[in-house]
């Protein structure tokens, strides 16, 4: 999708004010951030599985083309065909190209963040290849037409009355609001490409390299069909995603869909190897995985590394008080949330993310949940660093803290000025003691007064009531 | 016991009455009480805007005012972060000061932190009336695990504690962030006040005075000139000056 991430500022001021949005985004802290609390409570040594689990990540990141050529190796021997993707429109290329060669007609997807971010679909159609998604959140936002505002819930944004209108449209069937009404309708529709279509494209959580397996943690079912039914089976997904091994699996699982949406397990895990087998009832004559770059390797070794561990839960930007309050599509490209805010920059270029590395408050709460402990806040601070190097910055805001550091290098110059500052200040507090409007900082000013400084600072007030020379006293309890 | 006070630059500007207070409870605790009169800011506005160098400048400066003190004490867990985390662990990680660094981080407090944990003071100078609610500010609790330690004084100074919804949640300040990006700052920041208004009660107490300062101005900017938002250092401590 085209990047929109240089207007977060103001996209994100619009989905503040939108009081639908606002009542749909309550449901992210029931769901997800009170069923984490939960789930996590359930494994004793949860700090030491994630400890474990960031290591293990680190360890395959500084290994990638070993493990990579591993899995390669593996899953040529079980059938698949292994596609190397250096960028975005490679991988689009490659996927175009299997379904021409094939004659394929329909694909059917499951959910693959990986194929939004290289804009799959939009080739896919451009070639006159129908596509059709199958998630329940993906095809609800097929239908809107819109992009995903969240990596594990796409289309946590909308209402029940939003997608019962965008299904009466669609299915011309009567509108109703119940959910499990409004899934079966959805299951009924999807039956049918379910069985009619050439190619099932899927992403994949994990790529194993002992045993060149792919699979897919899901809820629905619907990578099942997606995997086993079409006679192709194409798996699009980033470099990154590959681990040594099943038992690394093992490990990995129990953190992911605890963090992810409060379960101890998925309702689906999907391994997929090679192609049907002798003797196979299911699955695809042919698979082939495009392994996809598109800016991962850039990070290796970079001081960004630590961002290739990410197993794209979603509990960074569940928990995230920006994220809960202006939701995803304010974040302008694939990934929202802190996670996004770290990806967009690395992968679409730091200036075309403008506010982005800004977007936190760097409260924390991101790298406290984060199942592989990726430091978030420490990320975006090194992209503000970047930022401010090359000058990314307005003007005025450069110009500020430039002053500032000047000055707070210069104590008698900043006493100076801390003194005038705290005399205006409380002249302009007034009788209540509060600012209500200041000029260059109406950021502040425009939801909220300012408390007025006491019109001495403490420096000033020390030396007053301490008038000795020297700078220290002895306590009166001593 | 040499303790420096190391005021933050916010208190000293704004609300220089809880660096009197934190001087009165550590005096009143019988510390030899040092306040470098050079001291300015700890550097983290410009270190999470980005501006590294002058934040290792601050950095430096701050060591040589503090070097020959037992203890640093401050007001505040975001510039008691800063030294003890973000000093070490990130600006100086690979310099050759790290380890005078380490050596400051190891000596470093934040002001309930160091009354509960090392001075291990019992009474306190402030009686408290009634309910307080308390806001945990982000830093403080992340990164140097401030949370019972000022409730533990609120209550022995008399106060009883009543929890707000989510007390943990961040307020929306994050320094310049409260500013660049001010609406989503001022979201937050009502949602705080919303928690706060919830609990019923007139006083909510923090260790932070940027979280203070925008809580307290979304609450007047709301139109309650009642509620009390203090630092809990001037409800435990008798001393109001300033």
């Amino acid at each position: 999708m085209q990047v929109q991430s240089m207007f977060f500022k103001r996209t994100a001021s619009e989905k503040l004010n939108d009081a639908l949005l606002q009542r749909n985004m309550a449901n992210l802290k029931s769901k997800f951030v009170d069923g984490r609390a939960r789930a996590i409570t359930e494994i004793e040594d949860w700090e030491e599985i994630r400890t474990h689990a960031a290591a293990l990540r680190d360890r395959t990141i500084a290994n990638l083309d070993a493990y990579l050529v591993e899995f390669e190796r593996n899953a040529t021997r079980r059938g698949a065909r292994v596609h190397w993707a250096q960028t975005a429109a490679d991988a689009c290329r490659i996927a175009v190209e299997i379904a021409q060669a094939n004659g394929v007609r329909k694909v059917t997807k499951s959910k693959s963040m990986v194929s939004e971010e290289v804009n799959l679909n939009e080739r896919l159609e451009e070639a006159g290849i129908q596509v059709v998604e199958t998630d329940l959140g993906e095809y609800i936002l097929q239908l809107a037409q819109e992009p995903p505002s969240h990596i594990v819930a796409p289309a946590i944004h909308k209402s029940k009355e939003q997608v019962a209108d965008l299904f009466e449209a669609a299915h011309h069937k009567p509108r109703s609001t119940d959910i499990p009404a409004l899934t079966q309708e959805a299951r009924e529709a999807l039956r049918e490409h379910f069985l009619t279509a050439d190619m099932g494209i899927s992403g994949a959580n994990f790529v194993i390299a002992e045993t060149g397996t792919t699979l897919t943690v899901t809820n629905e079912g619907n990578a099942d069909m997606v995997t086993t039914v079409p006679r192709i089976h194409c798996v699009i997904t980033g470099i990154e995603k590959v681990i040594p091994t099943l038992e690394d699996f093992a490990t990995l699982i129990r953190l992911l869909p605890r963090s992810a949406i409060g379960q101890g397990i998925a309702n689906y895990l999907t391994l997929t190897t090679g192609v049907k087998g002798e003797g196979d009832l299911d699955g695809p004559e042919q698979t082939h995985v495009i392994l996809v770059d598109a800016g991962r390797t850039r990070l290796v070794g970079s001081d960004m590394q630590a961002m290739l561990r990410c197993i794209r839960c979603g509990a960074c930007m569940n928990h995230c008080p920006v994220y809960q309050n202006v939701g995803g599509h304010a974040y302008g490209w694939v990934y929202p949330g802190p996670m996004g805010s770290v990806l967009t920059p690395v992968y679409v270029g730091i200036e075309n993310a403008g506010d982005l590395p800004n977007a936190a408050t760097f409260c924390g709460e991101c790298q406290v949940v984060c199942p592989v402990k990726i430091p978030l806040p420490d990320l975006m601070r090194k992209l503000r660093e970047q930022q401010f190097e090359t000058k990314q910055r307005p003007f005025g805001e450069r110009l500020a803290l430039n002053a500032w550091a000047f000055m707070a290098r210069r104590p008698r110059l900043y006493a100076a000025f801390t003194r005038i500052a705290s005399r205006i200040g409380a002249w302009m507090g007034g009788r209540d003691k509060l600012i209500h409007s200041l000029p260059g900082i109406d950021g502040w000013t425009k939801g909220r007064d300012m408390p007025a400084p006491a019109g001495k600072t403490f420096r000033e007030l020390y030396r007053e009531r301490r008038p000795s020379p020297q700078p220290s006293r002895k306590g009166e309890g001593a | 016991m040499k303790v420096g006070l190391f005021v933050t630059c916010l208190v000293d500007l704004v609300r220089p009455g809880i660096g009197f207070a934190a001087l009165g409870l550590l005096e009143g605790a019988g510390c030899e009480v040092v306040v470098p009169e050079a001291q300015t800011c700890c550097g983290q506005p410009g270190y999470n805007s980005g501006a590294r160098e002058v934040s290792q400048a601050l950095a430096r400066k701050v060591l040589a005012e503090f070097r020959d003190c037992d203890y640093v004490v401050a007001p505040s867990g975001s510039c008691s972060g800063q030294v003890k985390v973000h000093y070490v662990d990130d600006l100086f990680r690979d310099a050759p000061e790290r380890a005078e660094f380490e050596r400051l981080a190891a000596r470093w407090y934040e002001l309930s932190d160091f009354l509960v944990n090392v001075l291990k003071i019992e009474s306190l100078p402030g009686r408290i009336e009634g309910e307080v609610t308390y806001h945990d500010s982000c830093a403080g609790l992340r990164e140097i695990g401030i949370k019972a330690q000022p409730r533990e004084l609120l209550k022995r100074a008399g106060a009883r504690i009543h929890e707000m919804n989510e007390c943990e949640k961040c307020c929306g300040f994050g320094g310049t962030f409260s500013v660049k990006l001010g609406d989503i700052s001022t979201r937050m920041a009502a949602n705080k006040c919303a928690n706060i208004r919830a609990t019923g009660v007139k006083t909510i107490a923090g260790g932070d005075l940027g979280c203070l300062l925008n809580i307290e101005g979304r609450l007047r900017r709301e139109g309650d000139m009642e509620t009390r938002v203090v630092h809990y250092a001037e409800l435990i401590s008798t001393d109001k000056h300033g």
